[in-house]
């Protein structure tokens, strides 16, 4: 069944017509029934993912959100939840199941004046895809001098940590990292999973969004009213969280340097660090691309010792790319070389095998002990 | 969409009994063309051929034509529109080729002998509609009325495109195989949602079939129902490797109903037949009838580019059978037969062709200068922090050079 040819005719209008009054309401009140209570609630990160589209979409008609399983099914991970059933058929449904082919055709939908946020069902699987994003969605608006922009959003869940098989669990952030042209962001709080993908969809550049799957069903207080409200001046003034890293905890003896599913683990490590009268500063990167040179080496050169962690394979990897930056950068305030943990160059190991793989506190406090300490 | 009998076979059709559906698509074909929908997907028997290389117009029982793929022949205007630029487009070609030789273009993969394609793909389409090109099909973006020197430029060396693709609705002359199409197929989809009539034709060779993304934007624009018009310009070699190394199917347009689409075959280097089947699938896609495959039949006259040795892998008997096919010569002559062209309007159309391709001369041959700052410019609509670092640092390299080049002249 075609989803063109079925859609109702409402949807089919609002779509037409650009008319995204009907929507509206309808999201609004999907949007309210999770902001009902005004002020902090407790959500998780999928549900703030899923809020950041919902409100993209009614606030702008040309938002699509579209990818495999993502209509009815609402996504294996069920970040699209209900996104078909508020905005109608022709704004966010299901495609046949071909990873090139969906960012291709999203490639031709952002030239042709829409905003696409597609999904990638899982990190591994985008590869297919590779070429249309490496050379198309990173060059067109070089190669055209800007005059073509591709105003689209990959969402790409990875990752490990969830016990995943085989092709469901890499770390495929340096890929995308290495190709310029994109913009990558990892959110690894549940504010951030909100803030950064409104962000994402409100870029006129690709951005690659990766979200750690792991961190899908973690939970936290927020006020969606307060992010929204955020977001509405934040677009107003320019203003970004991209490029900007966030000073996840602040600390004075060493750094510890993560992003996306390895920020938790980074935090658990400080406070075990504190317990042991040492205080570490945990620093979250957000945006890979672009890096915020600033805010890191700002933090390096106080403490003048770093820890990098990441769970990607290290060799060629974004944590090596930090320790290339923070050394050339920050040389004469270290007091010792800066020390990584990542995840081993291997592949990504089977579910019973990941906890050796994956960077965990006491490896991470191991490292830290590294940073030749004086006493 | 898919056809009704395999459903019904399957007992699928009872499954989701609210899904009439296929039934709707037969019975519109039925209504619509007076045959199958499996007559209206497989292609004729033979490719549609109205012009024969003689310059002879065929009897209308020998054109190929059948019940369902009826075409009638172009208006006498649309011809003569269309000859001016088959004429100026082999001589853009020509150009081009010395161009190359002279040093002053670094390749150009030339479309000579497949010139009737090029401003058949062009012409059939309207202002509103899109055209997505190869590398291969400079012709074509052109005669769509991108400015000559600005389609050039991808092959001059200053830049890596020299258009605006949303001013012409042309886009980039893509060289990763097929990945285009997609684009097409996107295009296409969000004209739709808007309720717009853009159709769009997206353009690739007998070698790009076998790509991945040639599949997917087949199965995409079925799927999604969107008017795209997949033009295979079937030349016979992928650089070197010919057509029987790529597929074994009956013949490329038979793929068509592999997606549930219509596919039909047309001589190639014959600008009528172009016209009159393109002509008809723009309309089709218009009025909503889906995608389509057209194959035409032609053939690359020359190497891949001037890097090629095309003697390695073809006889030169072949290449002189094609000659004999040419579609200029045999445009010329039907024409002139009709009365529509005679010796002032040759002369007024080649004068034409030779200010293009002076233009092509002059614009190429300056030497444009290039503005090194202009590689960190557009690779975000903003330049990021380390673009403008890097920026810095040539600027600052290339002013110390400059310097001490004026230090050395004193």
């Amino acid at each position: 069944m075609s989803p063109a040819v079925t859609t109702s005719s409402e949807a089919t209008e609002r779509a037409a017509t650009g008319d995204v009054s009907s929507a509206t309401a309808s999201a609004a009140a999907s949007a309210a029934a999770v902001a009902e209570a005004s002020g902090p609630q407790t959500i998780t990160m999928a549900k703030a993912l899923n809020t950041a589209m919902a409100d993209a979409m009614e606030a702008d008609s040309s938002v699509l959100v579209f990818g495999e399983d993502v209509g009815r099914l609402g996504g294996v991970f069920r970040i699209t939840d209900g996104l078909m059933a508020t905005f109608g058929e022709q704004r966010c449904f299901d495609t046949p199941l071909a990873e090139s082919g969906i960012v291709g055709m999203a490639v031709g939908m952002a030239m042709n004046g829409m905003r696409p946020v597609i999904e990638m069902q899982f990190d591994a699987f985008a590869y297919p895809a590779f070429e249309q994003i490496v050379s198309h969605v990173a060059k067109m608006h070089n190669r055209t001098k800007g005059a073509v922009k591709l105003p689209m959003v990959i969402r790409v869940p990875y990752a490990g940590g969830i016990g995943g098989v085989e092709h469901h669990c890499d770390s495929s952030e340096a890929y995308y990292a290495h190709t310029a042209g994109l913009k990558v962001y990892t959110p690894a709080t549940v504010a951030d999973g909100y803030r950064m993908l409104r962000e994402a969809i409100d870029s006129d550049d690709p951005v690659m969004f990766m979200e750690p799957k792991k961190l899908y069903w973690s939970k936290d207080q927020v006020d969606l009213g307060a992010l929204r409200t955020e977001h509405a001046t934040n677009a107003a003034t320019g203003s970004t969280s991209e490029g900007h890293a966030a000073v996840a905890r602040p600390g004075t003896d060493a750094t510890l340097i993560a992003y996306g599913p390895s920020v938790p683990t980074a935090l658990a490590a400080a406070a075990a660090a504190a317990e042991e009268g040492r205080s570490l500063e945990v620093i979250d990167v957000r945006s890979i691309v672009p890096f915020d040179d600033e805010t890191v080496c700002a933090s390096v050169r106080k403490t003048g010792r770093a820890v990098v962690i990441a769970e990607a394979h290290g060799f060629a990897s974004v944590s090596s790319e930090i320790v290339a930056r923070v050394q050339e950068r920050c040389f004469h305030y270290l007091a010792a070389p800066i020390r990584r943990v990542t995840g081993f160059d291997v592949p990504y190991p089977a579910p019973k095998l990941e906890h050796y793989y994956l960077p965990s506190v006491d490896r991470i406090l191991d490292a830290v002990d590294d940073l030749q300490w004086e006493n | 969409m898919t056809i009704s009998a395999d459903h019904e076979a399957q007992g699928l059709a009872e499954a989701r009994p609210d899904d009439t559906e296929p039934n709707d698509q037969a019975s519109e074909v039925r209504r619509k063309f007076g045959i199958s929908v499996e007559d209206y997907m497989l292609p004729a028997r033979h490719q549609i051929q109205m012009v024969d290389p003689s310059g002879t117009l065929k009897p209308e029982s020998e054109q190929g034509t059948e019940p369902g793929h009826e075409y009638p022949i172009p208006g006498d205007a649309e011809l003569m529109a269309a000859y001016e630029q088959l004429v100026v487009g082999r001589r853009v070609n020509d150009q081009n080729s010395a161009l190359v030789r002279q040093g002053r273009m670094a390749v150009y993969p030339s479309s000579h002998g497949q010139e009737a394609c090029q401003v058949a793909a062009a012409l059939c389409l309207s202002e509103g509609d899109w055209l997505f090109p190869t590398y291969r099909d400079a012709v074509a973006v052109m005669s769509r009325g991108v400015d000559p020197v600005e389609t050039m430029t991808i092959f001059r060396g200053d830049w890596h495109g020299g258009y605006d693709p949303t001013k012409h609705k042309v886009g980039i002359q893509c060289t990763p195989l097929t990945t285009q199409l997609l684009h097409a197929v996107g295009v296409a989809h969000a004209a739709k949602l808007r309720g717009e009539d853009t159709v769009v034709l997206a353009m690739c060779g007998d070698g790009a079939t076998s790509e991945g993304d040639f599949h997917e934007a087949l199965n995409f624009a079925a799927v999604f129902h969107l008017p795209v018009i997949f033009f295979v310009q079937n030349n016979k070699y992928a650089i070197s490797v010919p057509l029987s190394q790529q597929s074994v199917a009956p013949s490329l347009a038979h793929k068509a109903v592999g997606y549930g689409m219509a596919g039909e075959r047309v001589d190639g280097n014959d600008l009528v037949a172009l016209l009159a089947v393109l002509d008809r699938a723009v309309k089709l896609a218009r009025e909503g009838s889906g995608p389509l495959l057209i194959e035409a039949h032609t053939y690359r006259m020359q190497a891949h580019t001037n890097a090629d040795d095309a003697t390695r892998y073809r006889q030169d008997s072949e290449v002189a059978e094609w000659t004999a096919k040419d579609p200029i010569s045999r445009m010329t002559s039907y024409l002139t037969g009709r009365g529509l062209l005679d010796d002032d309007g040759s002369t007024r159309i080649a004068a034409k062709a030779e200010a293009i391709a002076s233009q092509l001369r002059e614009g190429l041959g300056e030497d444009v200068p290039v503005d090194p700052q202009n590689l960190f410019r557009y690779v975000f609509s903003t330049p990021t922090t380390q673009l403008k670092e890097q920026s810095a640092l040539l600027a600052d390299e290339l002013a110390r050079e400059a310097s001490s080049q004026k230090e050395a002249g004193k």
